[in-house]
């Protein structure tokens, strides 16, 4: 494992990971990726989003799309649980609440194949301090 | 491809919602079918947008504009304006009442927005196993910068200048107490991280554990460079294995890295971390019992002074800190003192995270400004209370806060005011209660709690619990007196008093603020031996009521104690010597005739 011993080996770090992340994301049909957070913290498990995640890794290899999915922590939307965030190349990241195993689904079909929105859209109701 | 030309959200939130939302989204769906327009334009309802204060809110995409204040009527020009000719509809557009620059753009609204996250800036966004992922969001940046570039004393006065405080409840100045951590000269000091939330309904270190665990890993290691440590210890609780495991993992990549272990970036400083587990009791999260209880002796906290800072784990100077301020810290370096003090109000700044639960809406966690009103943090994100009752109270604090009410919604949420209002910040739990909610129980709850948790060392807090708690019960059970009421409060001052840690002296709070604001209601069982929430099984009594009553005879089948009799056709009758109150009757009843009294 490479140490980091200065700023300049944080930075290149840094650069390094975002570079990677541009080349091996999951690429849609003309080879810009999708992103798929899964909020994966106690509130998110406890409501079911292991088995979403597990669901749309499965499902996107069997359909073909070639997208990544990662595991985070909750967002604070604890009622709206399990929760997903999908980011389409090139535009705003959507967040989709109450996500059983059917509008998963649906998800996958109408919105990360044709970006066509579904039920449950929570919209970033909050600002983040930029780092 | 997208199948749509357009996409239109509607707010959906319940600040919108009560401003006719729903209207505006049939509105539009109606214009567009006029128009033949459905298959090309997408109407859809979402959650809320967090700017309620200019809602209702419609967004059009891909075009990225957010029209506010819509009204059903506007729904028309919308579609023929912008949908069908794409011209921006100027007078819906918000204009910035100081700047007069119309704002309609995402990234350009995001400044109107309620919640502001500093705390919980990587939650949910970055893997909280990959220190690849936290480092290119910046974590260890702030560690770096200190150790090359700042002096033990230039980060303390930044961290001092912030004006940062203690976010585990009472609110001590954090950079105040580095500085004192630093004076105390020792041949070796510790950091701890307080991860004992042990509020009822608080879980906010929990979750920046378990979505951002860097962020406290490197706010430890920054204040370790501060105080002159280089042993930092985590002491979290067993019951949150999830938090533990993701913790362990980041220490692991941390140290791979060389962000933690020996000459971390090259600077000749040493520090590393260890975990520490907690069997879950409430009193260790008090500093001198948590540190009793990280040197394996029982978690029983000590007078103070000596404070942790002079004499700590170990006898050594100890500076302990909790996760959701270790969480502010590395903004506080990269963006200086000044930005996070322009932040909150006058004595509390930054952020503060809330963890809403109770008869709420959107349960969860909220990061706003200090400052932020009991009404928008409740009404507004929170989206009000469930189905549409009444709110009556919220508890702040957990079993140390109290209760505050309807007069208490529009104070300005910060340390000093809550304080003022007969409550206490604590660690950020926020209990909604709504009409159905007793608080002569309610308060009984919380001492059921701290009687079960208190450590029983000093005898105001153990015996003096105990005997409230009988009192309340006494009361619930509806055998109390107006005296009761008046020992009561003198008791509750007493152990308020006299008690040795912050957990008895806190305990008696949710009894001083019932007391306080809801005097009618412990008059009412006293009195009137009437429980008018309904709650308290002893004071309730069922009653039928005759004109309601067909005679169906539905009540006396399903009574398991047969106390309902009456013959087919007739009023019943329930002998209340032999109910047991089980309420199966006014559950079967179908003619409202079942009524509590």
């Amino acid at each position: 494992m490479k140490q980091i011993k200065s700023l300049a080996d944080l930075n290149k770090s840094k650069e390094e990971y975002l570079a990677k992340s541009k080349e091996t994301g999951g690429k849609n049909a003309s080879g810009e990726k999708i992103r798929i957070r899964v909020h994966m913290g106690t509130s998110g498990i406890a409501s079911g989003a292991r088995a979403i995640y597990e669901f749309l890794t499965i499902e996107l290899e069997k359909r073909n799309i070639n997208a990544s999915v990662i595991k985070t922590g909750d967002m604070g939307y604890c009622f709206a649980e399990p929760t997903i965030e999908v980011t389409r190349p090139g535009e705003e990241p959507v967040i989709f609440g109450n996500v059983d195993k059917l509008r998963a689904d649906e998800i996958i079909e109408k919105f990360i194949k044709n970006g066509e929105y579904v039920e449950g859209i929570l919209p970033i109701n909050y600002q983040i301090i930029n780092s | 491809m997208v199948k749509y030309k357009k996409q239109i959200l509607v707010c959906g939130g319940a600040g919108c919602n009560s401003k006719q939302s729903e209207e505006i989204l049939d509105n539009l769906k109606l214009e567009l079918e006029a128009l033949a327009l459905e298959n090309d334009v997408q109407v859809i309802k979402t959650g809320c947008f967090g700017l309620c204060k200019l809602g209702p809110v419609v967004k059009i995409m891909p075009d990225d504009i957010i029209y506010v204040k819509v009204t059903p009527d506007d729904a028309t020009e919308i579609i023929s304006e912008h949908i069908v000719k794409g011209r921006k509809i100027e007078r819906l557009i918000h204009k910035d009442p100081l700047t007069q620059r119309q704002v309609s753009s995402s990234p350009e609204m995001a400044s109107y927005k309620k919640q502001l996250r500093i705390v919980l800036r990587n939650c949910g966004i970055i893997d909280p196993e990959s220190i690849e992922e936290a480092i290119a969001r910046d974590a260890y940046l702030a560690l770096g910068k200190v150790l090359k570039e700042m002096k033990p004393m230039e980060v303390i006065k930044t961290i001092q200048d912030s004006g940062l405080r203690g976010r585990g409840g009472a609110g001590f100045p954090t950079g105040l107490k580095w500085k004192l951590a630093y004076e105390n000269k020792a041949d070796e000091k510790y950091v701890v991280c307080n991860a004992d939330e042990g509020d009822p309904g608080a879980f906010m270190d929990r979750s920046v554990l378990e979505g951002d665990p860097h962020s406290v890993l490197e706010a430890m290691a920054i204040c370790g460079y501060c105080i002159g440590s280089s042993k930092g210890l985590i002491y979290i609780r067993a019951e949150y294995p999830m938090a533990v495991a993701r913790l362990i993992t980041a220490i692991k990549q941390a140290r791979d890295f060389g962000l933690l272990g020996n000459d971390i970036f090259g600077s000749g400083f040493n520090f590393d971390i260890e975990i520490k587990y907690g069997a879950g009791a409430f009193v260790c999260g008090e500093e001198t019992a948590l540190i009793h209880s990280m040197e394996g002796l029982r978690g029983e906290p000590t007078v103070k002074p000596p404070f942790p800072v002079e004499s700590g784990f170990r006898g050594k100077p100890t500076n302990v800190n909790n996760v959701e301020t270790f969480a502010c810290i590395s903004p506080i370096i990269l963006k200086g003192a000044s930005w996070f003090s322009s932040i909150g109000t006058e004595k509390s700044k930054g952020t503060k995270v809330f963890a809403l639960a109770g008869k709420i809406n959107n349960v969860g966690l909220v990061e706003v400004p200090m400052g932020t009103t009991l009404r928008e943090v409740i009404f507004e994100i929170g989206g009000g209370i469930q189905y549409g009752k009444k709110f009556k109270a919220v508890q702040t604090g957990g079993p140390s806060g109290g209760c505050l009410t309807e007069k208490h919604l529009d104070t300005p949420i910060d340390f000093d005011n809550l304080i003022a209002a007969g409550s206490f910040m604590g660690s950020g739990g926020m209990i909604v209660m709504d009409e159905d909610d007793c608080m002569v129980s309610v308060s009984k709850y919380f001492l059921d709690f701290t009687v079960e948790e208190s450590c029983g060392k000093c005898a105001p807090c153990r015996i003096g619990n105990k005997r409230l708690h009988e009192l309340l019960d006494h009361i619930c059970k509806g055998n109390g007196t107006l005296e009761d009421l008046k020992r009561l409060k003198n008791m509750s001052l007493v152990i308020k008093d006299t008690s040795l840690c912050g957990l008895g002296q806190g305990s008696p709070n949710p009894v001083l603020s019932t007391l306080d604001n809801f005097m009618d209601e412990y008059i009412a069982h006293v009195v009137d031996k009437k429980c008018p929430a309904g709650k308290c099984h002893d004071l309730m009594q069922y009653f039928i009521v005759a004109e309601n009553c067909v005679g169906c005879t539905a009540c006396a089948r399903v009574c398991p104690v047969n106390a309902i009799t009456g013959e087919r056709k007739e009023p019943h009758l329930i002998n209340p010597s032999i109910c047991i109150k089980c309420g199966a009757c006014m559950e079967k009843c179908k003619f409202d005739a079942i009524i509590i009294k």
